[in-house]
């Protein structure tokens, strides 16, 4: 007998398993299917009362595309169309809340939406009336935009539910691909519907966390078990923030006589898809200028050091009840951090600020409910003095809005909210909003206005300064020395504070236009080099504070010659503590002569620090006090498309199989129990030759 | 597809295997175990064959397309030689086997026929050949797409399936026809099924012009079962018979 012994079969298992290994796989799924890989997906997103966003079933939903042309064409997905459900293509100029409510209330024949972004419409804004109307400042009679609605384009499409999946497409080759099939398969001829089979798109999007936040954690089992399973995460992000005379961090609670004046603009901003953000006017503007007024103050503090201290704090998360401003009043109130609220002197926030020509304004909100207090109105007149005295010689102006009209939605109101501080907001809008994409995607560097001419090259480009930057720039400067004059420098200083257009126009090119360029390399650390190139800096929390962080240290700090061990360990050095400053390595300028990077390691006091919501500190998932605002988990993204049988030849196929089966079982009993009769000469006789 | 492709796929390309099986080889193990040493001998000699055609097409350019495709018809001509072979040796290795087995049964005489040994390691070449056709292809006719994106026929499953059922069944006869042609010492029968196997292998290249491919491999079908009862012991004169529902006079001797 021939024997397999195991060393001949071991040898053919190895044989088998490199095969398996390294063929490539030709297989049927790429006859059928192809995967978009650049999609921006709706997410899901919780309060405490509320679900909003997008979800897909948990097998993904699937549906014949109908590319939509008009509104009046929206009758062929929900009544006409005679093969329900559809996948329907929108361009951006027809992404509107009447189109999206229509197929809201018809989603059984909507499978899901996909948005195409082209042209900018004229006005959007996806985000409430009165945002955060809940969290602000607590006034009786004009809470709620009472008075004024601040953003009257909004239509409130962020924080609406749907059941199905709405996914973003970048215009790309995907999108041709899409429009391509449609034409070829899923067009209508004459009024009938189109022939099987038909081109169709499969999106997965399933979110796992339901109802609220308070649901979401408890199912999150936190509490019960050492590694619990998230079902959705607290939103929130990184604060940053630096003093111009830093404490000792460890010190926390109330520092005698010690006043300080916080200096605030807002970090984030969010789109419908909330990955897709931009926030130009928003936010960009507000927390460049800012930046600037911090570099543009580095010097003059430094050789005549003011009476007050001035805090420069950059908040994240604002846009979801504030919670970064939150944090920060919460700490503050509950000694943990380095000042208290009795510290604080006054506050300064900048807002939206998108100047136009020269000659225009900007407007100075302040608070008409604290101001009812003598001393609280003598500050906040005085802060209003020096902000005009400060824009001696400069383009622009700066004008008080009306005295009983409240204040704009600001990280302010939150200080507001915990104690009567005296306090502006500078804005570029004197009521409702200007900005006519607030919160929207479309709020982007074009929105700004900055133009480049079109013979640049990217790094030409960096350097270039737009009308935008020098706009900017004034802006800039008035803020610097308007905090210098509040902080009770010497008046004789003031006019030598100038914010640098350079740098305000290298800010925008980052945050707006290409956030991997030389000089944003130069400016972060070795090991974080990589976070530039993967996001855009504003639709990611941990780029965007990272980059603030580490341009903050650069503008503000001091570049030290320590090593790049010292560096890690300054403690060991006799002059440096890590209690007061914190020590920076980053990559420096790479010098015209070779390729070797400058790095140098910084002394700064810049912290950046995480900035969840108290609610979670405090376990209280229905707070009305804080944000309760989280994301959920889900399993993956996923889009593709395919084209799709009708139900007739599926049906026919299952009718053939059942069909054979049962004819092969039939005629094979027929035959087993005959066998003796059909293949007579079955055995033969004993000597033949077997 | 859906759920329901993939059901009917599966009963076609499967129903006739699965109903031989459960009627004529599940109840004796001896055909079981023959069976699948059968399927074995088959995954051999598809593992030889396509490693020669994988160590080609790795010694060559992947990117010249022409090359890649009469690689791939040489490799598949090698894999039908090699599988003729393989059902050569496995006869010889049944032989051996039904000497061994006579002595050590309790009956007189060899416990299986060379006629049934025949038609389970044809059964066991076919159903190994079907899975590996068709299973592949089944496991993707579960999603909701089907093919034709890049311009295949979207009946691509459904004939998928007849040409794994007419795989099968040719396996099956042929095995048949192989070893009563073995046994007689009639090796042009050998030669015949070669040719026939390679005629089939040609005709699927004919894909997507699946007229011209699933209809010439039915009536070569058709054509093996009528020579396959023949060979096994079939006449007319038995159907005769059993159409007037009257047993034979040699049903004794079972």
């Amino acid at each position: 007998m021939w024997k397999i012994d195991l060393e001949s079969s071991k040898w053919v298992t190895f044989i088998v398993f490199w095969l398996f290994k390294n063929v490539s796989c030709n297989s049927v799924a790429q006859k059928i299917y192809v995967e978009l890989n650049n999609t921006v997906p709706c997410v899901r997103l919780l309060n405490a009362t509320h679900q909003i966003g997008c979800q897909s079933s948990i097998s993904g939903d699937t549906g014949v595309i109908h590319v939509l042309e008009s509104e009046a064409d929206l009758e062929w997905p929900l009544s006409k169309g005679p093969n329900p459900p559809y996948m329907v293509l929108l361009e951006s100029s027809l992404f509107t809340k009447s189109i999206m409510m229509k197929m809201k209330n018809a989603s059984s024949r909507v499978a899901g939406v996909v948005v195409v972004p082209k042209t900018s419409p004229r006005e959007f804004s996806p985000h409430t009336t009165c945002p955060n109307e809940n969290t602000g400042r607590r006034i009786s009679n004009l809470a709620h935009c009472n008075q004024t609605v601040w953003n009257p384009r909004g239509n409130g499409l962020s924080y609406e539910e749907f059941d199905f999946p709405v996914f973003s497409l970048k215009e790309d080759n995907e999108t041709e691909v899409i429009k391509q099939c449609y034409f070829d398969h899923n067009r209508v001829v004459n009024g009938s519907g189109p022939q099987y089979p038909l081109c169709a798109m499969q999106l997965f999007s399933h979110m796992f966390a339901v109802t609220d936040t308070a649901t979401c954690m408890r199912r999150s089992n936190i509490d019960f078990s050492s590694s619990p399973v998230m079902v959705c995460d607290p939103l929130g992000g990184y604060n940053v923030w630096a003093f111009i005379r830093p404490y000792n961090s460890t010190a926390f609670g109330h520092k005698e006589n010690e006043s300080v004046v916080i200096a605030a603009a807002r970090l984030d901003s969010r789109a419908f898809f909330l990955q897709d953000s931009t926030g130009a006017e928003g936010s960009v503007s507000g927390f460049v200028t800012l930046l600037a007024a911090a570099q543009a103050l580095r010097q003059a503090t430094q050789e005549a050091p003011p009476t007050r201290n001035i805090l420069f704090a950059f908040f994240h998360g604002e846009v979801f009840d504030y919670i970064g401003s939150s944090r920060m009043v919460y700490n503050m109130k509950n000694n943990k951090f380095v000042i208290d609220l009795d510290n604080v002197h006054s506050i300064l926030e900048i807002g939206q600020v998108k100047t136009l020509r020269s000659g225009s304004n900007l407007f100075l909100h302040s608070d008409p409910v604290s101001r009812r207090n003598n001393t609280v109105d003598d500050e906040v007149t005085n802060l209003v003095n020096n902000l005009h005295s400060s824009t001696a010689g400069l383009n622009f102006s700066f004008v008080e809005s009306g005295f009983s009209q409240p204040l704009p939605p600001s990280s302010f109101q939150r200080f507001l909210r915990a104690r009567a501080i005296p306090g502006i907001v500078l804005a570029d809008h004197q009521t409702a909003f200007n900005n006519r994409y607030y919160e929207s995607f479309y709020d982007n560097a074009a929105h700004l206005n900055l133009t480049y001419p079109s013979n640049l090259s990217p790094e030409e480009q960096l350097e270039f300064v737009t009308d935008t930057a020098k706009s900017l720039t004034e802006v800039a400067t008035a803020v610097a020395r308007a905090l210098f004059k509040q902080a009770g420098g010497n008046d004789s200083q003031v006019n030598n504070i100038n914010a640098d257009p350079k740098t305000v126009t290298q800010m925008l090119y980052g945050f707006l236009v290409r956030s991997n360029n030389s000089w944003f390399q130069a400016v972060m650390a070795p090991e974080l080099k990589d976070v530039l190139r993967e996001h855009s800096a504003t639709t990611d929390a941990n780029a965007l504070t990272y980059l603030v962080q580490y341009l903050l240290a650069n503008l503000t700090g001091t570049a030290t010659n320590l090593t790049q061990s010292q560096c890690k360990k300054p403690d060991e050095l006799p002059n440096e503590s890590t209690y007061v400053y914190s020590y920076l390595w980053v990559q420096g300028m790479v010098p015209p002569n070779s390729t070797q990077r400058e790095s140098f390691c910084v002394r700064t006091a810049v912290r950046r620090v995480m900035a969840v919501s108290p609610a979670f500190d405090l376990g209280d998932y229905v707070s009305k006090e804080y944000s309760t605002w989280t994301e959920s988990q889900r399993k993956f993204i996923k889009a593709r498309i395919f084209l799709v049988a009708s139900r007739d030849l599926e049906m026919m196929t299952l009718g053939v199989g059942v069909a054979v089966l049962f004819t092969s079982l039939l005629v094979t009993y027929f035959v087993s129990t005959k066998a003796d009769v059909l293949f007579s000469a079955v055995r033969e006789p004993a000597n033949a030759a077997y | 597809m859906t759920a329901a492709v993939f059901f009917g796929c599966a009963f076609i390309a499967f129903g006739p295997a699965f109903s031989l099986f459960i009627f004529t080889i599940a109840k004796d193990p001896l055909r079981v175990i023959i069976l699948i040493a059968g399927a074995f001998f088959w995954l051999v000699s598809l593992l030889l064959s396509s490693l020669v055609w994988f160590i080609a097409t790795k010694a060559t350019n992947a990117q010249d397309l022409t090359l890649q495709k009469d690689l791939l018809i040489f490799g598949c001509v090698f894999s039908v030689i090699l599988q003729e072979v393989f059902r050569f040796a496995y006869y010889r290795l049944l032989r051996k086997a039904n000497e061994g087995l006579a002595a050590i049964s309790e009956e007189d005489g060899p416990p299986l026929s060379v006629r049934e040994m025949a038609y389970v390691a044809g059964l066991g070449f076919g159903i190994m050949s079907g899975a590996f056709s068709m299973i592949n292809t089944l496991s993707d006719s579960l999603g909701p797409g089907t093919v034709g994106m890049f311009g295949d026929s979207q009946y691509y499953f459904i004939t998928s399936a007849l040409m794994t059922l007419a795989l099968t069944l040719l396996h099956t006869f042929w095995g048949v026809v192989f070893f009563e042609g073995c046994e007689r010492r009639r090796w042009w029968v050998i030669a015949v099924v070669l040719c026939l196997h390679l005629m089939v292998f040609s005709l699927s290249l004919l894909n997507p012009l699946y007229v011209g491919s699933i209809l010439p491999v039915y009536a070569i079908m058709l054509l093996m079962a009528v020579w396959a009862f023949f060979s096994s012991g079939g006449s007319l004169h038995n159907i005769t018979l059993l159409w007037m529902c009257r047993k034979s006079n040699t049903e004794t001797s079972s």
